[in-house]
């Protein structure tokens, strides 16, 4: 009997720690989650998981037929484009899911306890599996464009990573502010589509360059995630010692902004969804 | 029989509750957009209408006893029970729980309709904080209780409503809770099966489990608890033994109906 679990509301730790500890808890759960998640997304289509390869695939081939001539400059555009894209679905797709997930998806939290970052963080997983899968696709390209392929590629597990934990931080904050506005839910989509185009994803970095002297590439922190990202495979170089730095503080810096943020505002959650 | 309680949990404690009290504000005219916000914070209008749920609530529940709240609707029951669940955190006062808690208030959480049986029982539980290896040793007791047969290897989404309300009872049913939390009267499947519920709640009673219900049937309470708590607008009107708060609350119905049919007259 000694051996219960006491739960005391005058001793509780820091929230951020005291969800820390509860999802290490819960790390049965985290895996359940990530299963549902991804047996739930493709049991019904046909082809299943190669979605996750064919999707990128389609939209890199739109858009290479698209902006081709408009871009010709850059060299071998399909592979410069295919690998900002997969980098920015799993931005994009982690972080709206992780919105969905808190504002609509879950009525669970109203009604069980469960840590409440446990939707978000196994969001971001589950989108990280797709991420891995979609190196597939990436791969392919660079072989049909004749992108060489240097050794720089075994570092890019370090790049997915920053990837990673960005998403988690930004999904983090953007669903809090999700849950408190519900209008933030519905401006996401057009502010993400405008981050798109200000991020080197479709459009080549030297023209971005050109904007306000640069500083529309300065202060986005997506661009020196992606950056290194792009290096690693399609440049084949290795990012200097700052961009290293600068991306790591850029992604690691929004994960425990979200992640504090997240938690003290998370005792309210149920007072509001 | 005083609702003054000491300021510590006992060794024999299993929920202490001191001077709990949740408050919802509710904004005047409501802000639904963020512009709107903003623009209210800054010429600092933001109004909220606020009310207390829950107020002053003392409780100190033993273990292993079987306890009752009764109350109109709104009066705060349910609040108090998700208060409990640690689902909300109270705006005041101190919340202190021994033991798991299982809350049989959502049968079947966070159920998948693309999922088999099998698959949902891992996901389920593991929702109510069960781990794999818990969940493994059990698995064959949810399948045979639930009487599911062979539709365990078949997507949920092809279960009628109470195959899954069954599935759901035997995996929230199948480790015996230290706090069990129960809402309303549980109506799941056929009488059979009912039947086997029953058992089931009365077995965890007698191994020591202590359980709370919430319950609008009265005469319910009367027969199955020991002591009750009377809720009236999210205070204690009244603690003490089952069949006292029970009486005096059907006194006060009767009294309230009574003026109700002067009036309407």
């Amino acid at each position: 009997m000694s051996e219960l679990n006491i739960y005391d509301s005058a001793k509780r730790k820091h929230p951020a720690i005291e969800e820390l500890t509860a999802l290490f808890k819960y790390r049965d759960l985290i895996y359940q989650l990530v299963r549902r998640d991804l047996i739930a997304r493709y049991k019904r289509s046909v082809l299943g998981v190669a979605w996750t390869m064919l999707n990128p695939l389609g939209i890199m081939i739109v858009m290479t037929i698209v902006f081709s001539q408009v871009f010709s400059r850059v060299e071998s555009y399909p592979a410069y484009l295919i690998t900002g894209l997969i980098c920015w679905n799993m931005f994009t797709q982690s972080t709206s899911f992780a919105i969905n997930s808190m504002v609509w998806g879950n009525k669970l939290l109203e009604q069980i306890y469960l840590p409440n970052t446990s939707f978000v963080v196994s969001t971001i997983l589950s989108n990280m599996i797709n991420f891995v899968l979609s190196l597939i696709p990436l791969f392919l390209i660079m072989f049909v464009t004749q992108v060489p392929v240097r050794w720089t590629v075994v570092l890019i597990p370090l790049a997915m990573i920053l990837i990673g934990a960005f998403s988690l931080g930004f999904g983090l904050l953007i669903s809090t502010l999700a849950v408190f506005f519900p209008d933030v839910a519905e401006l996401y989509p057009v502010i993400l589509r405008a981050w798109l185009y200000l991020t080197p994803i479709i459009v080549p970095v030297d023209i971005l360059n050109n904007i306000l002297n640069g500083w529309i590439l300065r202060l986005n922190p997506m661009y020196y995630i992606i950056d290194v990202f792009r290096q690693l495979i399609y440049y084949g170089t290795i990012p200097s010692l700052t961009q290293w730095l600068i991306a790591i503080f850029a992604a690691f810096g929004t994960l425990v902004i979200g992640w504090i943020f997240f938690c003290n505002k998370s005792d309210k959650f149920a007072y509001y969804v | 029989m005083s609702n003054i309680t000491t300021h510590e949990p006992q060794s024999d404690s299993a929920i202490f509750l001191h001077g709990v009290g949740v408050l919802y504000r509710i904004p005047h005219d409501p802000i639904k957009t963020f512009k709107e916000y903003v623009i209210r914070a800054v010429q600092g209008r933001i109004k909220h209408h606020s009310f207390w749920a829950l107020k002053d609530i003392h409780l100190d529940l033993k273990r292993g006893e079987i306890f009752g709240i009764i109350g109109r609707n709104g009066a705060g029951k349910s609040t108090l029970l998700k208060v409990i669940s640690r689902v909300l955190i109270p705006t005041e006062g101190r919340v202190w729980i021994k033991g798991n808690v299982s809350p049989l208030l959502q049968l079947g959480a966070g159920f998948h309709p693309e999922l088999t049986g099998f698959e949902n029982i891992y996901l389920n539980a593991s929702i109510l904080g069960f781990s794999q290896k818990e969940i493994d040793e059990k698995v064959e007791e949810i399948i045979d209780f639930s009487e599911i047969g062979d539709f365990i290897n078949v997507p949920l989404r092809t279960y009628s409503s109470g195959m899954r309300a069954r599935l759901g009872f035997a995996v929230a049913t199948a480790w015996k809770p230290d706090i069990l939390l129960l809402d309303e009267v549980l109506a799941v499947g056929d009488v059979a099966f009912k039947d086997k519920c029953i058992d089931r709640m009365n077995l965890f009673r007698d191994q020591g489990s202590t359980v709370l219900v919430v319950s609008h049937s009265v005469d319910n309470i009367k027969e199955t608890c020991h002591r009750a708590m009377w809720l009236d607008e999210g205070q204690i009107r009244l603690v003490g033994p089952a069949e006292e708060v029970g009486n005096a609350y059907q006194k006060d119905m009767k009294t309230r109906r009574q003026g109700k049919m002067r009036v309407n007259r």
